[in-house]
């Protein structure tokens, strides 16, 4: 449902990515790993299609459409979430506001009705509760005073709600203590585990692994896919580096 | 008649960042009409004064002008909204008795080639007295916003509490924004807080709102009515604020 072919592209003509490429079948969950500085977040980034991340050769197709035709608020529409390793704080607007407008605007392009405000209370109550988040934390300003675990969260509540049909997930699990973590992994398998969805998981740690396993693992370095297997290459980057196995690779 | 009106120059303090040609085309003899305001001791009065296009977008000059004294123990709020005119400008000249209270919460807002201007001056006169000003701008265009504050603090006027905050929003480039706040304080037992500032829309929440599929339209104007939202916060009538808020977004729908 995903396919990225020999992606490139830059930041202020600095190329970060070099040529990946990806695919992502309906019902499966990749992870994608990589030291710092590999490009990880530049990934997530432009498949979002975040302003100054220039695409600058490659192809992006999600469900049969040219993705990077796509303005961000139309990617959304179409179904990708974009969860932020760093979510931003809006001083005030509520996360009731903002997500019952995200939603609804969603909707209204893909042809759909409009939640009422009962309705939606209803389904923000029901994610909240799923991610163990405090209904009383989404009529507050988004994300202004939540802490960094709560942050998090609050991005899966926003996933749940928003009912996305592919995750392109940014280090959702920094910031996590193992409680939060167990949380956040059932909360992404419970909205995201289905035949007709994919998630592309960016992560350093292997930890988040053991509670959505992913059904393969890529490492990222260089800006392309220097390695691919399933989970068991996951606990071998946990047990002995990217450099161990990176070298095993060349 | 008007022949005893001399026109303000951009060389008056008051009227330093203003549309001084566009004061010329206006009706004169309303130029030096004050509309008074006095609060009686230990009562409240509140007001709202909207500068809004009736129809289609206004090239006239709008002025208002208000004198308000509040007696001792007195508290007079006003909520002003400058949307309209090619100039439109609000003066606010207030004085204060012992232990009285001025609220003042403002937004000016235009585009084009318009300039939308508040102009406050606070004289706290006699001891105890608080007020508290919040005024925010958004422009877009060739717009300007001005925001002149003054605070008088007399020698006599000891626990005087003084806040002002400003803030301007600059959603394109070309349009302006200008804030001159001034204090002068002759008492030495007294609080006066001033804070001014001047930015775009934040980029990161913009980009944060279209990845949850808000078009950017509808993301700018939940930023916009966010931004403008401290203005109104001490307006204790609901319906009052949401009047405002919608003068306040109509005009950032109709014109961006």
């Amino acid at each position: 449902m995903l396919t990225i072919d020999n992606l490139h592209a830059e930041i202020d003509g600095k190329p970060i990515l070099n040529g990946l490429s990806l695919t992502v079948q309906a019902g499966e969950v990749h992870a994608i790993m990589g030291p710092n500085g590999a490009g990880k977040s530049t990934l997530a980034y432009v498949l979002g299609g975040r302003p100054g991340y220039e695409v600058t050769q490659g192809s992006v197709t999600f469900a049969g459409q040219d993705l990077l035709a796509l303005e961000p608020h139309e990617r959304a529409a179409a179904g990708l979430f974009l969860g932020f390793q760093y979510p931003v704080e809006i001083p005030g607007v509520s996360n009731v506001q903002f997500l019952r407008e995200a939603l609804n605007a969603q909707r209204r392009s893909r042809g759909e009705e409009p939640l009422s405000g009962g309705e939606f209370l209803r389904l923000a109550r029901e994610k909240a509760a799923l991610l163990n988040l405090d209904m009383e934390m989404l009529k507050r300003h988004v994300n202004v005073g939540f802490s960094g675990g709560e942050k998090k969260r609050a991005e899966m509540v926003q996933m749940g709600i928003l009912d996305p049909r592919f995750a392109i997930l940014d280090e959702t699990d920094s910031g996590l203590d193992i409680d939060a973590l167990r949380v956040v992994g059932e909360g992404i398998n419970a909205i995201m585990r289905a035949p007709a969805k994919g998630v592309l998981l960016i992560t350093h740690y292997q930890r988040l692994l053991d509670y959505v396993r992913p059904d393969y693992v890529h490492i990222l370095s260089g800006g392309r896919i220097v390695r691919s297997g399933g989970a068991d290459l996951a606990r071998r980057l946990e047990a002995e580096g990217y450099d161990a196995v990176m070298e095993q690779a060349a | 008649m008007s022949e005893s009106v001399i026109l303000p120059t951009r060389r008056d303090e008051a009227w330093r960042y203003s549309d001084t040609d566009a004061v010329a085309g206006m009706d004169l003899g309303r130029f030096d009409h004050w509309d008074d305001v006095d609060v009686p001791a230990g009562e409240t009065v509140r007001r709202c004064v909207v500068i809004a296009d009736a129809g289609e977008p206004s090239d006239t000059t709008e002025l208002r002008r208000l004198r308000v004294r509040v007696a001792d123990g007195g508290r007079c709020e006003l909520f002003v909204v400058v949307s309209s005119g090619r100039l439109g400008r609000v003066e606010v000249v207030a004085m204060l008795g012992d232990g009285a209270h001025l609220e003042l919460g403002g937004v000016t807002i235009g585009g084009r080639d318009t300039t939308r201007e508040i102009v406050s001056r606070v004289a706290h006169e006699k001891p105890n007295g608080t007020s508290n000003q919040v005024v925010r701008a958004v422009h877009w265009g060739r717009g300007t916003g001005n925001f002149l504050g003054r605070i008088d603090v007399a020698s006599g006027a000891q626990k005087t509490d003084a806040a002002q905050s400003f803030r301007g929003l600059i959603l394109e480039r070309g349009a302006s924004v200008n804030a001159v706040p001034q204090l002068e304080i002759f008492a030495d037992d007294v609080k006066c807080a001033h804070g001014a500032t001047v930015g775009q829309l934040d980029e990161q929440a913009r980009f944060y709102m279209a990845a949850r599929g808000l078009p950017p339209e509808v993301a700018r104007r939940l930023l916009v009515q966010a931004f403008v939202a401290d203005a109104f916060v001490a307006l204790d009538d609901a319906d009052d604020r949401e009047r405002l808020m919608r003068v306040v977004l109509g005009k950032l729908d109709r014109h961006l």
